[in-house]
């Protein structure tokens, strides 16, 4: 193998993780902070559909990506208004916020289905990723807020009579977890595959929901995770390519499966759960109790 | 009292009033979205002409983004269950979901697109898209600089394996030293994916673009890296203009219109269509003169015009498979069962089918 397709295989595997790094650092930070949204596919759907659609009808790629964020922020803070104002269960919550985005974005962007775009040049958001989960893990383990960020993620309890305020703490992390899924969302539908299409993330908001889990909520092995994830399919690929029979069906299923695994690993002992994940993940906090 | 036979007359008379013009209901079930601009986009569009064409005998409906599992039979069961006369479900692997279903509803015709299985109230049809692939190959070996084809692949079924085949035995016919590169995206639809498997085949140096699955992104990496492409099941030349060469069109209208035709007539009869460009199901998008010479356009066309009367059939012996083991003799073509059932590749073709 020569030395110009070693690269080209690690450019194709930068530019296809890259969207699950984003939803999943977003989704990881919501998380720490006690809320599970497993809205991540809906978010990221609606987040394609608002940048597709605002740069067809400005051309700008710049508004495309602020209306996109704002999208993301919309779509979680209307997750966040219920589940953290009206208590609803997150689960059942974040589900329908999934299928809201579907049919939201389809809906949207039935007009705009191929319209043909001029794509954008991936690389910025190769980089900002990496960045973004860099100061995400500074933020966590080296800033005060962040510490106060896992404390209300452990015990929203202790935080709120140390008098730190859960719901507005809570609120942040929802609404970064909205805006990095649009970001993910609008990276597929302009720079990956620069078009719209319904359902066109197809099942990555699932893989980085798993992906959390995977890295054991931390940030730093996000990237790890993500790019084992990303590496091996378009690895399979390349094998495929050469020749070689390989089972790709078999990573298709590959990273619930290193999930499933992950998982069994850290409940199969009481600590290793209590280390890794946020103590008070899904559980509603009610400020009179 | 007054009140209440004024009632029974009004329903009595709204129930045989819509008896006498009572439209059929057709039903179709899709696997991607109708703005996929492939697959799914062609059959949304022979479901219009039905419509055009029959007008007010028949209203259709469809369930779009349906999965290939268990969730079709609720799909299914759903349009049977609410009044539809006539089903059509339009993936292969639909092929178990759509019987079972029509075991439960007897009185329902169904047609299920590239299957094999059927049932007094199930029809299959499908479309001879190997006939495209032959052009498509010669095409290729004529055009290739690198001698290295990449093709995308969606799943190791007989339809898939026969385009495969038929590519490459056309192409090899006019480039002995082809090599074509294949990767098995395990999906029909997942644009990132098929960006993804585009871009590693033009890495490993394929030099044009074929593609098996359902969305124009591997025609737009082709254009984006300055390779060629062909596109899939519908016209992709505005996605990728520089890029496109042909693609192989699938023309459902005149089946469509034709089959509920006959559900209106009460003709209707299990049965399987299996129709080419001699019928005019499979039609070729315009050559693409930028990237095409006048000779080999002309030298393409020929072959439709060889293929619609005959004289040319795709798969003509001598065909050997990968063991070299000989599949169809010398001078002779392989039967309709054998394109149908096809699970090897021809001899020339590096790797392994997967199962």
């Amino acid at each position: 193998m020569n030395i110009d397709v070693l690269f080209g295989v690690i450019q194709i595997i930068l530019i296809a993780t890259t969207p699950l790094v984003f939803a999943a650092i977003g989704e990881l930070v919501t998380e720490k902070t006690g809320v599970l949204n497993l809205g991540v596919e809906g978010m990221m759907l609606v987040g394609a559909v608002s940048a597709f659609v605002t740069l067809v009808i400005t051309g700008s790629y710049i508004l495309a990506f602020l209306v996109s964020i704002l999208s993301g922020i919309l779509m979680s803070g209307l997750f966040a208004y219920l589940v953290l104002i009206l208590m609803s269960n997150q689960v059942a919550t974040g589900l329908a916020l999934t299928i809201f985005g579907i049919g939201l974005s389809s809906m949207i962007g039935k007009p705009y289905i191929g319209t043909p775009i001029t794509g954008l040049n991936p690389y910025f958001f190769v980089i900002l990723s990496f960045i973004i989960v860099f100061l995400v893990s500074y933020f966590f383990y080296k800033t005060k807020l962040g510490l106060i960020f896992r404390a209300v993620g452990e015990s929203h309890d202790s935080s709120h009579a140390l008098g730190y305020s859960v719901v507005k703490i809570r609120l942040l992390g929802i609404l970064f977890g909205g805006s990095m899924c649009a970001l993910a969302g609008s990276y597929m539908s302009i720079c990956y595959a620069p078009m719209w299409q319904e359902n066109m993330t197809a099942g990555r908001g699932w893989i980085a929901l798993a992906l959390v889990v995977f890295a054991t909520w931390k940030p730093g092995r996000i990237l790890i995770g993500a790019y084992i994830f990303g590496g091996v399919s378009i690895l399979q690929m390349n094998l495929q390519a050469w020749g070689l029979n390989f089972p790709g069906q078999f990573f298709n299923m590959a990273p619930y499966l290193a999930t499933m695994i992950v998982l069994i690993i850290i409940s199969s002992n009481r600590l290793r759960i209590k280390l890794s994940a946020p103590a008070s993940l899904t559980i509603p906090f009610f400020k009179g109790r | 009292m007054i009140r209440l036979i004024i009632l029974i007359i009004s329903i009595l008379g709204v129930s045989i009033g819509s008896a006498n013009a009572d439209p059929k209901k057709v039903g179709f079930i899709y696997i991607g979205p109708p703005g996929d601009h492939g697959w799914t986009y062609m059959h949304d569009v022979g479901r219009q002409y039905m419509e055009s064409q029959l007008g007010d005998a028949v209203t259709s409906t469809y369930i779009e983004n349906v999965p290939e599992n268990a969730d079709a039979v609720r799909a299914i069961r759903k349009l049977a269950a609410s009044g539809h006369d006539l089903i059509f479900t339009t993936s292969f692997n639909y092929m178990d979901q759509t019987l079972e279903v029509a075991n439960e509803f007897p009185d329902v015709k169904f047609e299920h697109a590239t299957g094999y299985k059927r049932a007094p109230n199930v029809s299959t049809y499908s479309a001879r898209f190997y006939e495209g692939r032959t052009i498509s190959g010669h095409i290729a070996g004529h055009l290739t600089k690198t001698n290295t084809i990449g093709y995308i692949a969606s799943f190791p079924i007989p339809e898939v394996v026969r385009g495969i085949n038929a590519f490459y035995l056309a192409a090899s016919k006019v480039n002995p030293d082809i090599k074509i590169k294949i990767i098995w995206a395990f999906t029909w639809y997942d644009p990132g994916k098929e960006a993804d498997a585009a871009n590693t085949l033009i890495n490993q140096g394929a030099d044009i673009l074929v593609q098996h699955t359902d969305t124009y992104a591997p025609c737009q990496a082709a254009e984006k890296a300055g390779v060629l492409a062909f596109g899939q099941a519908s016209n992709q030349e505005e996605f990728c203009p520089n890029a496109h060469l042909t693609a192989i069109e699938d023309i459902w209208g005149p089946y469509y219109a034709q089959r509920a035709q006959a559900v209106v007539d009460g003709t209707w009869a299990e049965k399987d269509t299996w129709d080419g460009m001699a019928e005019g199901m499979v039609v070729m998008s315009p050559y693409n003169t930028k990237l095409m010479s006048t000779d080999l356009i002309q030298e393409a066309v020929a072959m439709e015009v060889a293929i619609k009367d005959g004289s040319l059939h795709p798969f003509t012996g001598p065909i050997y498979d990968q063991s070299g083991e000989l599949r169809v003799a010398e001078g002779e073509v392989a039967d309709d069962f054998m394109m149908a059932t096809m699970d090897w590749y021809v001899q020339g073709i590096d790797g392994e089918l997967p199962q």
